[in-house]
């Protein structure tokens, strides 16, 4: 009997707590019934930003209610993919750009938006492009900001040593030298994230093998990753590795950036993503940017530019007129003034106002010369991607393992095995 | 069947049945969805059609597919001999002297298995920090005159696996120094008695009466360091990265199966389908390897 009613007792509080958790709270009578949506992001370090802008929009639609979630951003695609596989995903979120984009569009979880926001229209094409599925050629995302990458410098070495802006490679090299006598890491750049030699190539690549003319023939298969052109700047990469940190492959992305912002380095290839964060680290940090030339200096030199976040709408949201407006609010001038202001980040929204801030004025100008950021907007759409093969072949040839031919046939054979203009 | 058995049936059931669903539905049932999975080709995160076993056929012999499986089967293979050699001889070694009750083994047996508690992620995450160009052990053998022996462990390819199996056997040791140390605890001291009576060498003692008498711990140590090398993630993606840098040195069929069946910001779109074939391989492996190792080990056993 004793048993019998201890089995009872455990089945009772089973029961009841399934019931419990099952047990919704009604909103107490009278209270206005807000309309809650579900806003995700990959940059927790943008939390706080994200939290002001959607107090300003709930202030202008009391009857909708933003909830933010910031995933950690290397984890985002998969937490997101398998949210919107299974139904619960965000109504409004952070969508990548290019493939990153495509990968859900193609899979039908994002809502196309030409009909929901038609100022689309008015947004640049190449801002646009980094929205658009490749498969259907539909819209899907409304074009948040847009990276270049470039080189940093710090001007109170180059001040100190009384250095300028090289116009060509060979004084690139000369300003290197002068640093390194003076017993500074010329370059901070390391090799043991993969990702960041595909930085080094947007940085020092298209001055080299031919920019905007190279990367078009490339994705028409009319040339491709054996040209000799495309070898010789792996040689030049391969060269830089003199003016690097001791022991470089081991120098992580975490530690390159500490490298310049605490001016224990000079130079740094890196994205416009991270001035914001040098700010933050080292306030007093005196620094600038550059376009890196090549041999040339009579040719201005170009910088890689791509699209880097789309704001994009759930194809399943129940709730599309509420996100529609928390869109609308996230592609206004306002929005994107205020990503100027307080994330330095490029805003892709057009008729920004940069001039209030001359870092950002300075990337605008240096984009004039703007060439696409060779294999994350042309050869990240199918597995293995131009930039995995890129990565993992580049820390080959930096380490003194592969050849810089040997890194350019990996390249070509990886991405020859699924695209079509190179099986000709 | 009366009263009695039936209610001992129906508490058996009530016992068994929460174990069996979680096995069901997070051990088979993923092992079947897998297996589904693999039998279709995708187009991103939808299936498209029934392709039978061509996801098999391409990870096999497809480049770049079989290069890179290939080569992270290698560095399993790498992993699991490592391990075994290593990890397990240090193991029975420090199982051994601490069954002789040498001076202050009981602090021995708290010191080594402390490690084994880590999180794996905060081990990873450290050693990865005492690994760096101007880390802790870098920093250390410039400190005893050593500095031509100062690298980037986890940057150049011919050191960075072996550096994170080193890490993983500094965390993982003391498991089977334990286990040994109980084993060997277990051998009849009549047994060890009589054969010092009879004169019989520590040596001798050892490999002809401890050794067969603890064969069935070593077959479970042996079959876990099977398990375990074939699942090798958390290492490689907490010191490395999901790509195995660099160059794919430390890409193990773990990080494969991951990056290829999710994706990633790099690598690109997911291929549910060549993924899921990877992890039926995964699966596959395990349960053959391990059989084959209890076979092997069994037939070494011995019974007093």
């Amino acid at each position: 009997m004793k048993r019998f009613l201890l089995l009872m007792l455990v089945c009772t509080v089973a029961v009841s707590t399934l019931f419990a958790a099952g047990t919704t709270e009604t909103p107490a009578a009278g209270s206005q019934t807000k309309t809650e949506i579900h806003f995700w992001t990959w940059r927790p370090e943008d939390v706080d930003f994200y939290a002001r802008q959607i107090a300003i929009f709930e202030a202008a639609n009391p009857d909708i209610k933003v909830v933010q979630t910031a995933h950690k951003n290397t984890e985002y695609n998969t937490i997101l993919a398998a949210a919107l596989a299974g139904g619960s995903g965000p109504d409004v979120f952070q969508g990548r750009a290019y493939g990153g984009l495509a990968t859900f569009a193609d899979s039908h979880y994002l809502e196309p938006l030409e009909q929901w926001l038609p100022e689309l229209k008015n947004y640049s094409p190449t801002a646009l492009l980094g929205a658009t599925s490749p498969t259907d050629g539909k819209i899907y995302g409304s074009p948040a900001v847009s990276q270049t990458v470039f080189m940093y410098y710090n001007k109170a070495i180059y001040k100190e040593l009384g250095l300028s802006i090289p116009k060509n490679w060979a004084q690139l090299i000369a300003n290197f030298e002068a640093m390194k006598k003076a017993g500074y890491i010329p370059l901070a750049n390391g090799a043991k994230d993969g990702w960041t030699l595909e930085t080094m190539l947007g940085g020092m690549g298209p001055a080299f093998y031919g920019a905007t003319d190279f990367f078009t023939a490339v994705v028409e298969g009319k040339r491709n990753f054996q040209d000799p052109a495309f070898i010789k700047m792996i040689e030049k990469m391969k060269s830089l590795t003199a003016y690097m940190p001791n022991m470089f492959m081991g120098v992580s992305y975490e530690d390159m950036r500490a490298n310049f912002f605490n001016e224990v380095a000079g130079h740094l290839v890196g994205g416009s993503y991270e001035a914001a964060y040098f700010n933050t680290q080292n306030p007093d940090l005196y620094y600038d940017v550059f376009a890196i030339p090549g041999e040339d200096a009579s040719k201005p030199a170009p910088v890689s530019v791509y699209a880097d976040m789309n704001f994009a709408m759930n194809a399943a949201s129940q709730k599309k007129n509420a996100s529609v407006k928390f869109l609308k609010f996230l592609s206004s001038k306002d929005f994107g003034n205020s990503m100027i202001r307080d994330l330095k980040m490029i805003s892709s929204v057009p008729g920004v106002d940069a001039s209030s801030d001359p870092f950002i004025a300075r990337v605008l100008e240096l984009q004039k010369n703007a060439t696409p950021f060779i294999f994350l907007v042309g050869f990240r759409y199918q597995q293995p991607t131009g930039s995995s093969l890129w990565q993992a072949a580049a820390q080959g040839v930096m380490a003194g393992t592969l050849t810089p031919a040997q890194a350019a046939k990996q390249v070509q054979d990886g991405i020859a095995s699924y695209y079509k203009p190179f099986q000709k | 069947m009366d009263v009695k058995q039936l209610r001992k049936a129906a508490w058996i059931i009530f016992f068994v049945t929460p174990g069996l669903m979680i096995v069901g539905v997070f051990i088979l049932l993923p092992l079947f969805m897998s297996l589904y999975n693999s039998l279709f080709s995708w187009n991103q995160l939808l299936p498209v059609e029934f392709v039978g076993l061509e996801n098999f056929s391409r990870l096999f012999t497809k480049y770049p597919y079989q290069q890179r499986f290939l080569n992270a089967l290698q560095n399993n293979l790498i992993w699991f001999l490592s391990t075994m050699i290593l990890q397990n001889s240090v193991g029975l070694l420090f199982g051994y002297l601490m069954s002789r009750s040498i001076p202050g083994y009981q602090a021995f047996k708290r010191i080594f298995f402390i490690p084994v508690l880590f999180s794996i992620i905060a081990v990873g995450f450290l050693w990865g920090l005492y690994l760096k160009p101007s880390g802790l052990v870098n920093n250390f053998l410039g400190l005893i005159g050593l500095e031509s022996l100062q690298h980037a462990w986890l940057g150049e390819e011919r050191f960075a696996t072996m550096a994170i199996i080193m890490v993983n056997i500094w965390r993982w040791v003391g498991f089977p120094s334990l286990v040994f140390l109980a084993a060997i605890d277990n051998v009849p001291t009549e047994c060890l008695e009589a054969a010092h009576l009879d004169g019989v060498g520590e040596w001798k003692l050892f490999w002809k009466i401890v050794f067969p008498l603890i064969i069935p711990s070593i077959t479970i140590i042996t079959v876990l360091t099977v398990i375990g090398s074939l699942n090798v993630f958390e290492q490689i993606y907490t010191m490395t990265g999901l790509d195995g840098g660099p160059n794919y040195s430390t890409d193990t069929i773990g990080t494969l199966f991951y990056r290829t069946a999710f994706g990633s910001v790099d690598a690109g779109s997911p291929e549910i389908g060549i993924g899921s074939a990877i992890g039926v391989v995964i699966y596959i492996l395990t349960f053959l390897i391990s059989l084959i190792s209890i076979r092997f080990s069994r037939s070494r056993e011995v019974q007093l």
